[in-house]
């Protein structure tokens, strides 16, 4: 088992024919992920990577079946990407993009909000459940399939917890990367709460970094509700205060926008918190296997 | 990406919102010329002068003066013009260099003639990362500090929510005006500002924006007396004219010369350099930094392609900070192989020819064991580590050595 990817996926790449969609589609097909197609408007009817080119998704799940999409587009058009796929019916949206302005992104917020679809991302690696399926950038290689479920907003830092996690002699059930912006469609307690409903994953590895209120959520969510382990991290202990927002944002920010603050509140809520980032495999593996 | 003042007016007023009138003046002849033609404008001698740099509180450090005549006014100007202006902003705060201010606002006095029945706002639009709605804030405490009034007076900070698809509605511009105790003509002034102000917001596809104080004049006007204003750095390709506004002089010399490299680089005080692939695993490393007994000198994020020019580019920013002690460079090879890396290290090494502080490298993932190989056969003072424990240990021995 897993959560929101496996064997059972069925995925179209919007942005297929560009240079990123290109490469990373190669990438996941090597990897073994189901890849049905690709969507760039007017390129449909050609193939591409040995697989059908569509105008719309709406095409790509009408005769192929596609449930999950992922997309390479660039920031300018990726919101109107989402939106297409919303609209269009699958079940799971990963967007890669980097860069999507924020006014953009409060409109696909609000878009997909009463349908029934779940959004990974934007400005993410996306999400794999190894040995089944590869829906985004990450290297594939340093995954191992196991029970550990990994929920990050970083790209390069959950690799190094993916990889402390193989290392410690333990694998992933699913690794999430929820994506870094201010405006993202799956939260850390929504990535938790899927693992923690998920029978064959053990123990949560959640990595949270400053800014925002999303770790502390989490945390109150598992101090309530968690039946399994979760070891936290949170990066940005020694970074500079108030580098991006103004005074008025402090206001709805609060005080848990710290490095320093959401570690306690993770602490007082029985996360396993762990200082240095190079500790998260061993204390994991010290939780589970003793 | 933050606006001046007077940029921020601008785009305001291009919006219809009404602003406080001024001139912008970079010497001492085009500040008297500007007084004289604002003196022309608003048949008054009375004029504020304001030094335009990105810091707020800059009445607290003698940034912002009344002028009550020509005298006064050319004292003033020359004072702040060139000056070492400290603000609790500043770096350093009010202890600190200062910034220096190259452009000075020529204000018309929008307090007088009335002073006794004006009064000072707060009006402040953002966007609300919980709730995924932009939101006004607004307060009848202008002009002091915003935090202070919400910490003393809760109930006197107001938030109004706007729809994303409907936009401020006019029933929600006449709540803010009605809750600000506004009548008259003030009041229907305030639903005028309001509903422009916020269709400047998504217009410009601003992050922030603070008037603080909005003023009801001694004649029922509303008018921007300050603005700050922030705008979204991923939207500005929509936005080609209010790009170059960008004052690359208000910002760290070196951060501007790192991000024309495709650097994400910010300066900071301590005595570890760092060169990371990622924001996240950057902050770790620099936490990694602190926990090894030092701390970070910098945040470096090389990005997706840390190839050999970079990776050299990244090398001598760092290297010019003195306080530098030693460096890590810390690299998870996903998409970047870490051979490569290793190569444009020990290039970078080579070229740059006097490194004298010792460089911990630590390459993880795609090829690590090969670049792990080039690292240690290069026969430069690298110490290599493969693991982040490894390369942690590296660091406390270090710069135990060097204490």
């Amino acid at each position: 088992m897993s959560v929101l990817v496996g064997n059972h996926s069925r995925v179209v790449v919007q942005g297929f024919t560009g240079k990123e969609g290109s490469f990373h589609s190669e990438q996941m097909i090597e990897y073994g992920t189901n890849i049905i197609g690709g969507v760039t408007p007017g390129k449909g009817g050609m193939t591409h990577l040995d697989k059908p080119v569509f105008n719309t998704v709406a095409e790509a799940v009408k005769k192929e079946g596609a449930n999950t999409s992922i997309i390479f587009v660039p920031p300018r058009f990726a919101a109107d990407a989402i939106m297409e796929a919303a609209d269009a019916g699958v079940d799971l949206i990963v967007c890669i993009t980097e860069g999507i302005p924020v006014q953009d992104m409060v409109k696909v917020h609000d878009y997909i909000a009463d349908r029934d679809v779940r959004l990974i991302g934007p400005n993410c690696p996306g999400v794999i459940t190894p040995g089944q399926a590869k829906l985004g950038i990450m290297p594939g290689f340093i995954h191992n399939p196991g029970t550990i479920g990994i929920v990050s907003r970083s790209g390069t830092l959950t690799y190094e917890a993916v990889d402390q996690v193989t290392k410690a002699g333990m694998g992933q059930s699913t690794c999430i990367g929820i994506g870094g912006d201010p405006i993202i469609g799956t939260t850390t307690k929504d990535a938790v709460e899927l693992f923690m409903n998920d029978p064959d994953t053990e123990g949560i590895v959640m990595i949270g970094e400053i800014g925002g209120s999303m770790e502390a959520d989490a945390a109150r969510w598992i101090r309530e509700h968690g039946t399994k382990p979760v070891v936290g991290f949170i990066a940005g202990q020694t970074a500079p205060k108030g580098r991006t927002m103004g005074h008025a944002g402090a206001i709805i920010g609060g005080a848990e926008d710290t490095a320093e603050a959401k570690m306690k509140i993770m602490a007082d809520c029985g996360i396993h918190v762990v200082k240095s980032p190079a500790d998260i495999g061993e204390t994991m593996h010290r939780i589970l296997r003793g | 990406m933050n606006l001046h003042e007077y940029q921020g007016k601008e785009l305001l007023a291009s919006y219809g919102v009404d602003i406080q009138r001024g001139k912008v003046a970079t010497t001492a002849e085009e500040a008297e010329a500007s007084y004289a033609a604002l003196r022309d404008e608003t048949q008054t001698d009375f004029v504020v002068v304001k030094a335009q740099i990105h810091a707020g509180g800059r009445g607290k450090g003698g940034g912002v003066k009344l002028a009550k005549n020509l005298d006064e006014f050319k004292e003033h100007s020359n004072a702040i013009l060139g000056m070492m202006l400290k603000t609790p902003q500043t770096p350093g705060g009010l202890d600190g260099e200062g910034k220096l201010v190259r452009k000075i606002l020529i204000a018309e006095d929008v307090y007088a003639p009335d002073f006794d029945a004006c009064e000072e706002m707060y009006i402040s639009i953002l966007m609300d990362r919980a709730k995924k709605q932009n939101v006004i804030i607004y307060s009848t405490e202008g002009g002091m500090d915003i935090e202070e009034v919400a910490e003393k007076t809760p109930d006197l900070v107001h938030k109004e929510y706007i729809d994303p698809n409907l936009g401020l509605l006019p029933f929600q511009a006449r709540k803010v005006a009605f809750n600000l105790g506004l009548s008259g003509a003030a009041f229907k002034g305030m639903v005028k500002f309001i509903s422009n102000l916020y269709k400047a917001f998504v217009g410009s596809d601003a992050s922030l924006f603070e008037i603080n104080p909005c003023l009801k004049t001694g004649d029922d006007r509303i008018i921007a007396v300050d603005c700050k204003v922030s705008l979204d750095d991923n939207a500005l390709f929509r936005h080609k004219d209010l790009a170059e506004l960008r004052d690359e002089k208000e910002e760290d010399p070196t951060e501007v010369e790192a991000k024309s490299y495709g650097l994400n680089f910010v300066n900071l005080d301590g005595n570890v350099g760092c060169m990371v692939n990622g924001a996240g695993l950057a902050m770790a490393t620099m936490d990694i930094i602190k926990l090894s007994g030092g701390s970070p000198a910098n945040f470096l994020d090389v990005g997706g392609t840390a190839d050999a020019a970079r990776v050299e580019q990244a090398f001598r920013i760092i290297l010019r900070d003195p306080n530098v002690k030693a460096i890590l460079i810390n690299i998870f090879g996903g998409i970047v192989r870490c051979d490569r890396v290793a190569n444009g290290v020990v290039d970078a090494y080579k070229n740059i020819g006097d490194i004298n502080v010792p460089i911990i490298v630590r390459l993880q993932g795609t090829n690590a064991d090969i670049a792990k190989q080039i690292i240690d056969d290069s026969g430069l003072e690298v110490h290599s580590a493969i693991l982040l424990k490894e390369a942690a240990e590296i660091v406390e021995k270090v710069l135990a050595k060097h204490q």
